[in-house]
């Protein structure tokens, strides 16, 4: 038996982070880029190494992707997820997160969207995790475990405290769970490049993306980014003539692990999501 | 008699227990649910699938297992008849094994060629791979480098079946961390991939189709007991709960009686070294509600939401999470949750052991060690049930640890103060379970 479908929140033009994500993704198409959309877990390495590979990173980001650190991160690779747990070592938390991220939006006006898995989110409640999202100047948050019939109530919240949310589709996907998966966005939609997790593509083939994308642009009404395994300029620029946005998470990761220039690798995955 | 599966008015159409369950998984997975959920509901009532099952049920696993009147615990105890359902007695040793084999054959009937499989202490693991030995499929099983450490021999049994065992050092190298890679490996390869989980835990439709699967247990016991006691339903049935597959098997056939026929279902959760020290598995008693592995349920997280690592003398216990119908049945009274310590449980092992013959493992042991002390309270044409899940050959290299048994013990028992002097080990007290101090202290009191 297959739940009737539903979704949460209705894409609301309303919803300021929406509208900053949008107009982002906008000013990149302007320009003849995909959105370059670095991601970077909270706290790694360290909570006081962490702002300045921010900044790096900013330097070149339309939009910048936080991750909260998790203990069971089982959507993540083993990159990130070693990430998270030097960050939960280092003492980052929930609510540590929000701070940085609030610290980073006095400093910048790129947009920042959240990257969580859900349990922290129940843990210190949905409407006082939106708050203090809202506080710190959260535009979005992706929800890499919250397909969104699970939780009808996370989506409304999070528009309430004018936050977009980000749902996921991969290439497994249906035609009825893209048109679900899509309608429920509100502030991009983020096609998963392959079956896996993240920082674990092989080769540059884009596969079945452009198919899966296709389908899901006939239902969505936001911007569709790609990401997992997109690890250096070519395969971002592979992607680019395909998507509105660009995610690129463990290859900074790694970046930062092996000590490399982060802002020098990101320059040059920006410069590859230029449109042919 | 021909095999059915039954059918219970829980989860909901969504694979909720109430607020519990669900599928909290990565988009990915959920096609391959809504695929499982599928073939297991045509499976369910196809007649090739269940009298296969069937067949090995009683031909390759040996059911149904016994139930057993446990006469000289009774005695011990003093009060009601303590039955053993015994589950230990399947081949491969544990309950793990009904599930396996009917989960393989789904998968065989999937048309799929590779399973996966996590395990901690390396009963499911095993049981996996016999079920893929047996039935010609690919077998990888993800387990927790610090769990191979500790189950050398398991985990050759397992190379010995064929399967492919994956260290997993991830985490805190024990069994959450190998679901969670296990639970990757079938992102990654959803499409050619089987996904035999072993408790009644993960995303629907696990929790509902293990349970379903495991509930041949309570099934059998109502037979069983109608022909030795002239009555289906016993007064009391304790099992011990992890993920709660044992349990849930046990309890689900009794479970949706109507009040007043329904008899005391009492799951024993593992509380380590107290539930007040931090230093244990009691996800009711000690947890609070919770995502993990794609289900909502009662667990071990920190006000911060991330996952406290638990501790068990038992690894089949040692899981931060609780199956979510158990959380239904906890909060609507369906069924009790009691902590019961390792200590508790060494004791239960011990009683079992010299009084019955049986040594069962250290999970059971946490559900022997409550029935005893409840059939003291209780009156001796009252009957209990105990689901004895598995035997404790695996668990004897820990015990023997734990238990510096003095030369010349092992010929000369003291059958009427069992374990009342065992050197090297002190009797803790254990005041926040609510459980008196020793069963077997107390046995030396009345003697």
């Amino acid at each position: 038996m297959t739940a009737p479908v539903q979704t949460g929140a209705q894409p609301q033009a309303t919803v300021p982070g929406a509208t900053r994500i949008h107009a982002a993704f906008a000013r990149a198409a302007q320009e003849g880029r995909a959105a370059f959309i670095p991601f970077m877990t909270a706290g790694y390495p360290t909570a006081s190494a962490f702002p300045a590979v921010a900044d790096a990173l900013l330097t070149q980001a339309d939009l910048l992707e936080v991750g909260i650190p998790y203990s069971d991160p089982l959507g993540d690779g083993p990159t990130i997820q070693r990430a998270s747990e030097q960050a939960l070592g280092g003492g980052t938390s929930t609510r540590h997160t929000l701070q940085l991220v609030k610290d980073l939006r006095a400093r910048h006006d790129t947009p920042v969207v959240i990257m969580t898995y859900v349990n922290p989110i129940y843990a210190v409640g949905p409407r006082e995790f939106m708050r203090l999202a809202q506080d710190a100047g959260v535009d979005g948050l992706i929800l890499p475990d919250l397909p969104p019939d699970q939780d009808l109530e996370i989506a409304d919240l999070a528009a309430e405290h004018g936050i977009a949310v980000t749902f996921l589709i991969a290439p497994t996907s249906t035609p009825e769970r893209v048109k679900l998966v899509a309608e429920a966005c509100t502030g991009f939609l983020y096609a998963v490049s392959v079956t896996g997790v993240t920082g674990t593509r092989e080769g540059a083939a884009l596969g079945e993306v452009p198919a899966m994308l296709a389908l899901a642009r006939q239902y969505a009404r936001v911007p569709v980014a790609v990401g997992f395994g997109v690890k250096d300029a070519e395969t971002a620029h592979q992607v680019a003539q395909v998507a509105d946005g660009v995610v690129v998470g463990s290859a900074f990761i790694n970046a930062v692990q092996h000590g490399q220039d982060v802002g020098a690798l990101a320059a040059g995955i920006a410069e590859g999501c230029r449109k042919d | 008699m021909p095999l059915t599966l039954p059918t219970y008015p829980q989860p909901d159409e969504r694979g909720r227990y109430g607020r519990f369950g669900g599928r909290y998984v990565p988009e990915t997975l959920i096609p391959a649910l809504d695929e499982l959920e599928q073939a297991y509901l045509t499976a369910k009532t196809d007649p090739a699938y269940l009298n296969e099952l069937e067949r090995l049920h009683r031909e390759f696993v040996g059911r149904p297992s016994g139930l057993y009147l446990a006469e000289r615990l009774t005695a011990h105890a003093g009060g009601a008849k303590i039955y053993l359902k015994r589950e230990d007695q399947n081949y491969t040793g544990a309950h793990k094994i009904n599930n396996c084999l009917a989960q393989a054959l789904l998968a065989k009937r999937m048309g799929k060629q590779r399973v996966v499989a996590e395990t901690g202490a390396g009963q499911h693991g095993v049981a996996s791979a016999t079920a893929a030995a047996l039935l010609g499929l690919d077998c990888v099983v993800y387990m927790g480098a610090e769990d191979i450490r500790r189950q050398e021999l398991n985990v050759f049994r397992m190379k010995l079946l064929g399967a492919e065992v994956r260290a997993v050092t991830s985490g805190t190298s024990t069994l959450k961390d190998a679901t969670n890679e296990a639970i990757r490996d079938w992102v990654t390869n959803v499409r050619d991939t089987f996904y035999i989980l072993g408790s009644v835990v993960g995303p629907h439709p696990y929790p509902a189709m293990v349970r379903d699967f495991q509930s041949v247990i309570g099934e059998e016991v109502k037979v069983q007991l109608q022909a030795l006691e002239g009555t289906p339903t016993p007064d009391v049935i304790v099992a011990c709960v992890g993920g709660g597959s044992n349990a849930i098997g046990i309890f689900a056939p009794y479970a949706y009686l109507p009040d007043g026929q329904r008899p005391r279902l009492i799951g024993t959760e593992a509380a380590g070294e107290g539930v007040d020290t931090g230093r244990h598995a009691a996800s009711v008693a000690g947890g609070r509600v919770g995502v993990l592995h794609g289900s909502m349920m009662y667990l071990l997280n920190d006000s911060e939401g991330q996952i406290v690592p638990p501790h068990s003398i038992s690894a089949g216990l040692d899981y931060p999470g609780i199956g979510p119908e158990h959380c239904l049945y906890s909060d609507t009274g369906l069924a009790e949750y009691v902590p019961v310590t390792d200590a508790q449980a060494l004791e239960g092992l011990q009683l079992c052991t010299r009084l019955e013959g049986i040594i069962p493992a250290l999970e059971s042991a946490h559900a022997i060690y409550h029935a005893v002390e409840l059939a003291r309270t209780m009156r001796p044409e009252q009957i209990i049930v105990v689901n004895l899940s598995g035997r404790g050959d695996k668990d004897v290299a820990e015990v023997m640890r734990l238990l510096d048994l003095p030369e010349g013990q092992s010929s000369t028992p003291s059958h009427n103060l069992p374990g009342h002097n065992l050197p090297g080990y002190t009797q803790p007290t254990h005041t926040q379970s609510g459980h008196t101090p020793s069963i077997m202290a107390q046995q030396e009191v009345q003697a």
